[in-house]
């Protein structure tokens, strides 16, 4: 079970503002989602190695090879703000 | 003796160091964008190192191979089995809110680096300085505060993707530095061995070398280290080695006055000259490490390692050692001629053409270095080979020409090159070692300054250098020294 404190923890690290309301909700809500993954835990792994991944594929890299990317403009045009060629961001620190 | 007198508590710093290199790949590490420095704002930006949804990274052969001929280099066991993780965190400078890291299964560790410093008197002592690990990553992009560099008054921050994905090695070293001197050896060092790879070009200014210092200080005997600080922002060696100098002095005087040392992260101030703290929020980062799921473990292969180790170059404290013995170099001159991999390719090709290498060491280190710093070139960069070079110390040698000469007509040969001997007949500075042709200008000398001669013979026998210089004059400064020397002291004291 998650408590409230988790939630919020959680909330800080994804940078999301929640009510109090919310918070609740989600206790209850991401309790239930993980409750269902521990049924997983019913499965004896005991003898099975680790991974990281279902599939079996090792080592695809690519060639130093330059290919410039011609999306540049589109993805300048999408960010949120702008000055010139630049990305404009809210100021992050704080004297 | 009954009474002791208080002692002062004599303190010990432990340092380690986090590097960050980027490696000199054409292109990104997860796409083909161009990985240059100093491109207009936003050029070199992709949808996959941007972070759209939907793209798949793939990592550049290149670095793999950079990264693993490093861990080799820095005597490091090569993992089989590696991976790639996300770490997670906040910051505009990283479009995709995670960075694509190592965690848990690095691609080198447990190597260690040998460094050597040489004192005044030129005695060097060696310490091996171990290599926690070494990882590959993405670097992340570049803020602009508010149109400058200063973090104060801004009210927005500007973005600069370029850095975004240019491929990274970190090099984390175990805390086995106890002084600045030594941290900033370590850190010149591993730029050499970089550099003498070929994977990086390890410029500070530019930002390819950057070192993070881990520090604590303790009293000497204490077993537990005491509560390590972060130091950042050094971008020069010597700015390492201030930085930690600074911050032992500072704990020092901390632990003294009764105060605790935090954890934290500081800042130095190479204007003030002095570090900073840089408060960040408490538990803001919680990097949540989980393996990328877009990018497939790396396995290398005994074949393929076997490859990449014999394509190592002879590093920097090999060469080091190989110019002390085989050439009988001082430990200083050594270090000197292979601090840059060319110039170490140079002097060699020089002894290859049978220079004498004290003589080559001290042409190269003396006035041809003095030349490059004037003229900011490099040894690759002028006229003169490596073949002439060792032409011209052998004309000396054979007393074809006096070093003077040499010395004089070097300028020409730097700039136009060409053969030496070819430069010194045409010019005809060939030197005169007859005996006859000396005698007649000695004579002359003497005939021409009789009051000199009077006081010399009078006993004021310093006036031989008087003389001597007068024969150089007079031959265009061809005259044998040694020769002369020996001819005006018999013709002096008849």
């Amino acid at each position: 079970m998650l408590d409230r404190d988790q939630v919020h923890k959680v909330a800080l690290l994804a940078r999301l503002e929640l009510t109090p309301q919310e918070e609740e909700q989600f206790a209850t809500q991401l309790s239930n989602i993980l409750d269902y993954f521990e049924q997983l835990s019913e499965l004896d792994v005991a003898e099975v190695p680790p991974t990281a991944r279902a599939i079996d594929v090792s080592n695809v890299v690519r060639a130093d090879e330059l290919i410039p990317d011609l999306a540049r403009e589109k993805i300048l045009e999408n960010a949120p703000d702008r000055v010139d060629d630049f990305f404009k961001v809210p100021k992050i620190m704080h004297e | 003796m009954t009474t002791v007198a208080p002692v002062k508590t004599q303190y010990e710093a432990i340092i380690g160091l986090e590097t960050h290199c980027q490696l000199s790949t054409q292109t990104k590490i997860f796409s083909s964008s161009s990985a240059e420095f100093g491109a207009p704002p936003n050029t070199n930006i992709d949808p996959i190192c941007m972070g759209l949804p939907g793209v798949l990274p793939v990592l550049n052969q290149k670095v793999l191979e950079y990264a693993v001929k490093a861990g080799l280099a820095l005597n490091c066991e090569i993992a089989r089995y590696s991976k790639f993780d996300r770490k997670q965190y906040f910051y505009p400078d990283l479009p995709k809110n995670y960075q694509i890291s190592q965690y848990d299964l690095p691609i080198a560790e447990h190597g260690w680096l040998e460094i050597e410093l040489v004192d005044k008197q030129g005695n060097a002592t060696r310490k091996r300085i171990g290599i926690t690990r070494l990882h590959m990553e993405e670097d992340a992009g570049k803020l602009v505060h508010g149109g400058s560099d200063r973090l104060s008054g801004s009210t927005y921050s500007l973005v600069d993707y370029n850095r975004a994905g240019v491929p990274l090695v970190e090099i984390v070293s175990e805390p086995d530095m106890r002084s600045g001197q030594e941290a900033a050896e370590y850190a010149q060092e591993l730029r050499r061995v970089m550099r003498y790879l070929g994977v990086s070009d390890g410029n500070m200014q530019e930002g390819s070398l950057r070192c993070d210092v881990n520090i604590s200080v303790r009293p000497v005997g204490q077993k537990e280290f005491g509560t390590k600080v972060e130091i950042k922002n050094m971008n020069s060696f010597s700015a390492i080695q201030r930085a930690i100098e600074y911050e032992i002095e500072r704990q020092i005087q901390a632990i003294e006055a009764g105060e605790k040392i935090i954890q934290e992260t500081r800042l130095w101030e190479e204007g003030a000259q002095r570090t900073i703290s840089m408060r960040v929020k408490e538990g803001s980062s919680d990097y949540r490490y989980f393996p990328e799921p877009d990018l497939g473990p790396i396995e290398v292969s005994t074949e393929q390692l076997e490859q990449w180790q014999l394509e190592l170059p002879e590093l920097p404290h090999q060469k080091r050692q190989r110019y002390e013995q085989d050439f009988g170099l001082s430990p200083y001159d050594a270090r000197v001629l292979t601090d840059d991999r060319n110039m170490a390719a140079y002097f060699e090709a020089a002894i290859a053409t049978q220079a004498n290498p004290k003589q080559a060491a001290n042409w190269l280190m003396g006035d041809i270095s003095g030349y490059l710093n004037n003229e900011k070139l490099s040894i690759t960069e002028i006229a003169l080979k490596p073949e002439t070079l060792a032409e011209l110390i052998g004309l000396i040698e054979n007393s074809t020409i006096s070093s003077k000469i040499a010395k004089d007509i070097l300028p020409e040969l730097l700039t136009q090159g060409g053969s030496a001997r070819e430069l010194v007949e045409r010019k005809g500075l060939i030197q005169i070692s007859d005996t006859g042709a000396l005698e007649a200008i000695i004579d002359q000398v003497i005939a021409d300054n009789p009051k000199e001669l009077e006081q010399y013979r009078n006993g004021k026998t310093k006036l031989l250098g008087f003389f001597v210089g007068q024969v150089m004059k007079q031959s265009g400064g061809r005259a044998d020294p040694k020769q002369t020397n020996q001819l005006l002291a018999k013709k002096l004291n008849p």
